[in-house]
């Protein structure tokens, strides 16, 4: 349920009565939104947004309005990618991006733990560093989604108890406890898009997680942004910013923003993909994607949900110290699945396969979801253009 | 200010690893270090921590050494006596030669037990079968270490062991050991007969055709290359066994033991949680796709 805020706010009443309630939607200009990018560092949040970089839009520290992408909108299609700027000065028209906010909850390479040689033995040192506390502005309702799946797979909806054989990341599980979230509706869709098909919606829904929720509105005269209060802590934050209320009118162009999105996406998976590759995994069409595929890995590393990885010794030119590493991998490298003797799979066709049916099959068995939000990332990057609805399409329709 | 930047979730969860963190390793101590085979060796490990040695049997370890790396291995010692962990494994990659050159006193980093067990408990009352390959009767030894220290709950106990030569037949002086107990049955055979070898020649599979167990009331476990379990479960079924009665351990690509790293993946399965030990009908499935 939506509330619209009354306007009148009662200065000097007990904090409970002052509290927004979750669900209620203000409106913030400009320089509110400029207001509570500097809270947020007051407060000792490090914030994570969309900038342009090497002509790609991506997540990275930000302190200003002015680094966001303003007027930037991006045309992405299966390999390809191309930004455009438009003189509308909008700071969130771009979709998504080669980066998620997997890169800052899962780090890409990070130091697990240190040892220090003694004799024949060893000390391990563990890592005691502070985890930041991150504040993630611009997280569209796919990433969201995809910030649940990784949630499940490191154990953060099971932090709070111990089951015997199941574990928990504690790295992760408190880089995500202490993260802010704030989403941004989808005022536009990419043609590589296709969350509608995989259980989401260009704008958030209620109860999805985030902590506040930003529409941007934009006309000839007017810069605004709907901002919707997802938790209570977002409601704490939102409450110091100068905020005003929202009309019917701005809910109604907020309401034609999503149908637009909607609209805008043309690309489907089919609802039975989980069944129909449990049924395929020998298909002629795993022949025809290897024949294509590069095996080159851009998929997984711009996926939001995968979450492979490897761990690597090092050692330094003494010899007396030695660390080790987690970096991210991905299914499609030969190593991957190397034990004594070779490759378990040593074929392309059966890398291809692997990440497919995990990622659309396989991860309803292990985590109850499927492992894909729709965003479209694993399409635009790879560099010959590999469309996983399309294969998820001609399997259905030629296979058992 | 409160709503900045806390910690809601408590991560002290010990779990078994002694750590809160799963990766992290505990230092365990070389007691003793010896030759199995050519190229096979055992080490016995006790925790520098003072803490308990724990594992069922089938479950594994991932053993680090200093400055090289981190392996799998299963526990090949006794489940009764937890005074030391006990492994065995062939010194064939980067990190097991490492563990290979250490010497007693060394320390080397374990994290575990994981995996899942030799379930002993289903098979009260019935005939036990362990047929083992190679290597494969390291993670099998403890669940016939466990059979034998409970013997009155178990019918007939079944050894058949299949190695490629003589020289290659793991745990030789305790397979005789045990053959020259009046409670237990062992089979051993070699592919390849040399030197004066007056014992069996073949399959293990062919031992199974002949193997001293009730097929209608027995239990199997198998250990071994997976064409050769792939063949053991198929001789097993012809002899009338059902496939709910035999388990088999699956050997994959391990970075982390805990199913965060991904490599492990069988379908799916992630056989560093879900196995290594798996009922034969609940991945007969899958048994014989290639490259899964």
């Amino acid at each position: 349920m939506t509330h619209l805020r009354s306007p009148a706010r009662a200065k000097g009443t007990s904090a409970a009565d002052k509290q927004i309630p979750v669900g209620t939607k203000v409106l913030l200009d400009e320089a509110g939104l400029q207001a509570f990018l500097s809270l947020l560092l007051k407060i000792g949040y490090t914030p994570i947004g969309p900038k342009v970089r090497d002509g790609a839009v991506v997540y990275e520290p930000i302190t200003s309005i002015t680094e966001l992408p303003v007027g930037i909108k991006d045309e992405q299609e299966g390999g390809h990618y191309r930004l455009s700027q438009s003189p509308n000065g909008s700071f969130f028209d771009y979709t998504v991006g080669p980066t998620s906010w997997k890169k800052y909850l899962f780090p890409p390479v990070h130091k697990m733990w240190s040892a220090e040689k003694q004799g024949g033995a060893f000390k391990v040192i563990k890592d005691k560093k502070e985890e930041p506390a991150y504040a993630f502005i611009g997280v569209r309702s796919c990433e969201l989604n995809a910030i649940h799946i990784q949630d499940k797979v490191f154990g953060f909806d099971r932090a709070d108890h111990c089951e015997k054989g199941i574990f928990s990341d504690p790295g992760y599980v408190a880089r995500r406890s202490k993260s802010l979230i704030i989403a941004v509706n989808c005022g536009r869709a990419n043609k590589t898009c296709f969350c509608t098909s995989m259980g989401g919606s260009p704008h958030v829904t209620e109860g999805q997680g985030y902590d506040l929720a930003l529409t941007e509105l934009h006309s000839s005269s007017h810069h605004e942004f709907i901002v919707e209060v997802g938790s209570e802590r977002g409601a704490l934050i939102l409450d110091l910013l100068p905020y005003k209320p929202v009309t019917h009118s701005h809910v109604s162009a907020e309401q034609a923003q999503e149908r637009k999105a909607r609209h805008d996406i043309t690309r489907k998976m089919p609802d039975d993909v989980k069944t129909v590759l449990k049924k395929n995994i020998e298909h002629p069409r795993w022949d025809s994607v290897a024949d294509r595929c590069l095996s080159c890995a851009n998929c997984t590393m711009v996926c939001p949900t995968c979450f492979c990885s490897t761990v690597e010794e090092r050692t330094d030119l003494t010899g007396d110290h030695s660390e080790r590493w987690r970096m991210w991998d991905s299914c499609f490298s030969i190593d991957f699945s190397y034990i004594h003797g070779g490759a378990i799979r040593s074929e392309t066709k059966s890398r291809y396969r692997q990440w497919m049916t995990h990622k659309l099959s396989n991860w309803h068995d292990q985590f109850n979801s499927s492992g894909c939000v729709g965003c479209g990332r694993c399409i635009t990057w790879c560099p010959v253009g590999i469309d996983i609805t399309e294969e998820a399409q001609v399997i259905k329709r030629t296979g058992k | 200010m409160t709503f900045a930047a806390s910690n809601k979730k408590d991560t002290s969860c010990a779990c078994y690893s002694g750590s809160a963190d799963p990766m992290h390793p505990r230092p365990f101590k070389v007691v003793d270090i010896w030759r199995e085979l050519s190229d096979t060796f055992s080490m016995s490990l006790v925790p520098e921590d003072g803490g308990p040695v724990l594992f069922e049997p089938g479950q594994f370890n991932m053993l680090y050494v200093y400055g090289v790396g981190e392996i799998p291995i299963s526990v090949s010692g006794d489940p009764t006596d937890r005074s030391k962990l006990v492994h065995t494994t062939r010194a064939v990659g980067n990190v097991s030669k490492a563990l290979d050159a250490l010497k007693a006193g060394d320390v080397v980093g374990v994290r575990g037990p994981f995996g899942s067990v030799w379930p002993l408990d289903v098979a009260e009352g019935k005939d036990l079968v362990f047929v083992a390959g190679g290597i494969g009767l390291a993670p099998l030894r403890p669940a016939i270490y466990a059979a034998m220290a409970n013997r009155h709950r178990f019918g007939n106990i079944a050894v058949l062991y299949g190695a490629r030569t003589p020289e290659d037949i793991l745990f030789a002086k305790e397979l005789l050991r045990w053959r020259a107990r009046f409670d237990i049955d062992v089979q051993v055979t070699v592919d390849r007969a040399t030197g004066n070898w007056q014992g069996k020649v073949g399959l293990v599979t062919k031992v199974i055709a002949s193997g001293g167990f009730d097929p209608n009331n027995s239990v199997a476990y198998t250990c071994g290359p997976e064409v050769m379990m792939l063949h053991v479960a198929n001789a097993l079924k012809n002899r009338g066994m059902g496939a709910d009665q035999i388990y088999l351990s699956m050997e994959r690509n391990m970075k982390c033991g805990v199913g965060f790293c991904g490599h492990c993946q069988w379908g799916s399965f992630f056989i560093c949680r879900d196995g290594p030990v798996f009922r034969y009908d609940q991945i007969a499935d899958r048994l014989d796709i290639k490259e899964l």
